[in-house]
């Protein structure tokens, strides 16, 4: 679930307190993209690993709806220059329960994805060039999920504006990783704790094809910033997919043979 | 030790075990299964043709405790089938207690494992019996009476099997359709080794995953899961055939090179013990077109190219020298809805089996399926002849709770 890692990685987004709208009229408009790239990233740094349940809920254009219930694991990566893990397990629809999906990010090359199926106690490593894929019938492309690591972009820094109750930053980012759907993406990051609220997602037609909304951001251990509500909406078909999530665990533990492909029996 | 002593052992080691922070879960599915056979009978026992109605039920109990470092499972299977009374029969698929410590995994019951990465034949996985009335597919297995132990390192990972208690192959009843031209003496199995059916067998797992390569090594020393069929006479003067056992040696190999949207596959086994020395060989590639003209769905490219050495002295096969093709679509929709359709072809003589596989969800709780197993242009001479004339669909529909 590096598709997840992304989501959770981008809740944290934030910057650096001495990124002010002042000093970053000093720098180029790249290089005050990437600083706040860099910032959002910084905070996050330490988290360690965390756990979390989370219902997705996935609506079509004329309102039918289906629900996924899945736990969501990630652990950070031990060294600068790794990625993060990830481990989706899911809980519902029932028969699909204890099917895994794992993920190892890479900053640079492609990503290791495995799939365990537990009725044939069969674990498949599969083919992570599905980028712009969707993943389980959402709006969510694997992409969108995937950590956020600053070196997957380049920055532009547009603007600063209202978003909702913040100040925030507006900026430009360009997928630099093979086989993206995107042309770009542009994020807007409140001021204050430097957290994504909200994302445009620009296809290779640079047409608006979705927006990702993040809702009801919590703190943790007084330093990391989780969204609890995100809403994905397609502009083009009407779909949307929601994810609600439940309270965080953060630092159980969690080491890396539990994101090993070899122990992903051990689900169920 | 017997299997039924090794589960007691379990239990009562698990329960002496139990703590605090205990959970247990409660889920599994049942299923009505209607299969239809397009064609008459080959044999006059043969009941009928047409439909043959079928259900199973599998819950699946489970419960963890002390910080989920202990975990019973057990998974009964039963199914009841109108037509074939061997297809009527219920197994443990699991009934074990797991044990995980740090790098160290334990397993002692009833369990289940896989190994291998090819679709149209599964070479290297040699632990659990196939359970063939299931599906002629063979990827249906009864539950293994086994001790398994596994150590986890960032190198890979080992594990050691001591597999008391071999499983008999499930063949269909002498009266029911799938049945080959002559009568399986079911209850009546030779084994090569004098410990019959008690037999304590042992395997042996190496497992890793470095960059795009994941790679397993196996060894398998005892009663081989495959039969061979020795004709003779029963009391009442039929010709029948009986199955036997031979005691054999397997390694085997199985490796993945994941690359973009490439997938290339390798099983290779050697096998002694069965006549002459001989190897078998599972090749080939897949490669996916994800979101095909931008629906969302994924296309699934598969080839695989099947030998097997083996001579007359062992088992029968009819994947000598075989090509299998198939394409896996999915379309990433709300339901989940996916269809795999695949042929394993004989060049020689054109013999081919043919699988199509669909599937979707109904709501949360239901799910669909449509199997069809069709064999055709079979040779007289072939490993399939007898049951050419038992191609079928099955319709199943499943509640998951």
């Amino acid at each position: 679930m590096k598709r997840f890692a992304w989501i959770f990685a981008s809740t944290f987004i934030i910057f650096p307190i001495s990124v002010t709208a002042e000093n970053t009229m000093q720098l180029t408009p790249e290089a005050s993209g990437l600083a706040i790239a860099q910032e959002a990233s910084r905070r996050n740094e330490g988290y360690g690993d965390t756990t979390v349940k989370l219902v997705m809920e996935l609506r079509s254009a004329d309102g039918r709806t289906r629900e996924r219930v899945l736990t969501w694991k990630t652990l950070e990566a031990a060294q600068p220059g790794e990625g993060d893990k990830s481990l989706t397990i899911f809980h519902e629809p029932r028969d699909i329960a204890g099917t895994g999906f794992l993920s190892h990010t890479h900053v640079s090359g492609e990503d290791d994805q495995w799939l365990y199926l537990p009725s044939l106690k069969r674990v498949k490593r599969i083919a992570s060039s599905n980028k712009s894929g969707s993943f389980v019938g959402s709006e969510f492309s694997y992409e969108d999920l995937l950590s956020d690591e600053v070196e997957k972009f380049t920055y532009r820094w547009l603007r600063d504006e209202p978003c909702g109750a913040w100040e925030c930053f507006v900026v430009e980012r360009v997928p630099v990783y093979d086989n993206s759907g995107y042309r770009r993406q542009v994020i807007w990051i409140d001021r204050a704790e430097y957290r994504i609220q909200k994302t445009e997602f620009y296809n290779l037609d640079d047409n608006l094809e979705k927006t990702l909304a993040f809702g009801e951001y919590r703190q943790y251990l007084d330093q990391f910033w989780r969204a609890h509500v995100l809403l994905m909406e397609s502009i083009q078909t009407g779909k949307s997919t929601q994810l609600v999530f439940d309270t965080y665990d953060f630092k159980t533990g969690l080491t890396e043979q539990d994101f090993s492909p070899d122990t992903l029996k051990r689900i169920r | 030790m017997t299997a039924r002593t090794l589960l007691v052992a379990a239990i009562a080691l698990a329960l002496s075990s139990i703590g605090h922070s205990q959970e247990g879960d409660l889920a599994g599915y049942a299923a009505f299964e209607p299969r239809l056979f397009f064609d008459k009978p080959a044999y006059q026992q043969n009941p009928k043709q047409g439909i043959s109605a079928s259900a199973v039920i599998s819950p699946e109990f489970r419960y963890t405790w002390s910080e989920d470092s202990n975990r019973i499972t057990v998974i009964p299977f039963y199914r009841y089938d109108e037509d074939d009374k061997n297809r009527t029969h219920w197994d443990l698929r699991e009934a074990n207690w797991q044990y995980f410590d740090g790098p160290w995994t334990w397993l002692v019951g009833v369990g289940k494992v896989f190994w291998g990465v090819a679709e149209s034949r599964h070479l290297v996985d040699i632990v659990n019996q196939t359970d063939l009335v299931e599906d002629i597919d063979q990827e249906e297995k009864l539950g293994q009476p086994m001790i398994h132990v596994e150590h986890w390192s960032e190198s890979g990972s080992l594990g050691i099997f001591l597999l008391p208690g071999f499983r008999e192959r499930t063949f269909p009843a002498n009266d029911a359709r799938l049945r080959g031209p002559l009568p399986i003496a079911n209850n009546d199995a030779v084994y090569d080794s004098g410990a019959g059916d008690q037999r304590v067998d042992a395997a042996l797992r190496w497992k890793t995953s470095i960059n795009n390569w994941d790679i397993g090594l196996s060894g398998f020393y005892g009663t081989g899961r495959e039969p061979r069929f020795v004709p003779g006479v029963n009391t009442a003067g039929e010709l029948i055939l009986t199955p036997h056992y031979d005691v054999i040696s397997q390694l085997g190999v199985d490796a993945q090179y994941t690359e973009d949207a490439w997938l290339w596959k390798l099983e290779v086994i050697g096998r002694s013990g069965q006549g002459d020395d001989f190897g078998a060989v599972v090749a080939g590639v897949e490669y996916t077109f994800f979101d095909v003209q931008g629906s969302n769905a994924d296309l699934g490219v598969l080839a695989e190219y099947l030998y097997d050495a083996r001579d007359e002295t062992a088992p029968p096969t009819s994947l000598d020298d075989d090509i299998f093709l198939g394409l896996r679509f999915t379309l990433n929709d709300l339901d989940d809805t996916n269809i795999l359709a695949g042929a394993i072809v004989d060049p020689d003589d054109g013999e081919t089996v043919t699988l199509i596989e669909a599937q979707r969800r109904l709501g949360e709780r239901w799910t669909l399926e449509l199997e069809l197993r069709m064999l055709s242009n079979i040779p007289d001479q072939g490993r399939l002849y007898g049951i050419e004339k038992d191609s079928y669909l099955t319709l199943r529909g499943s509640w998951y709770f």
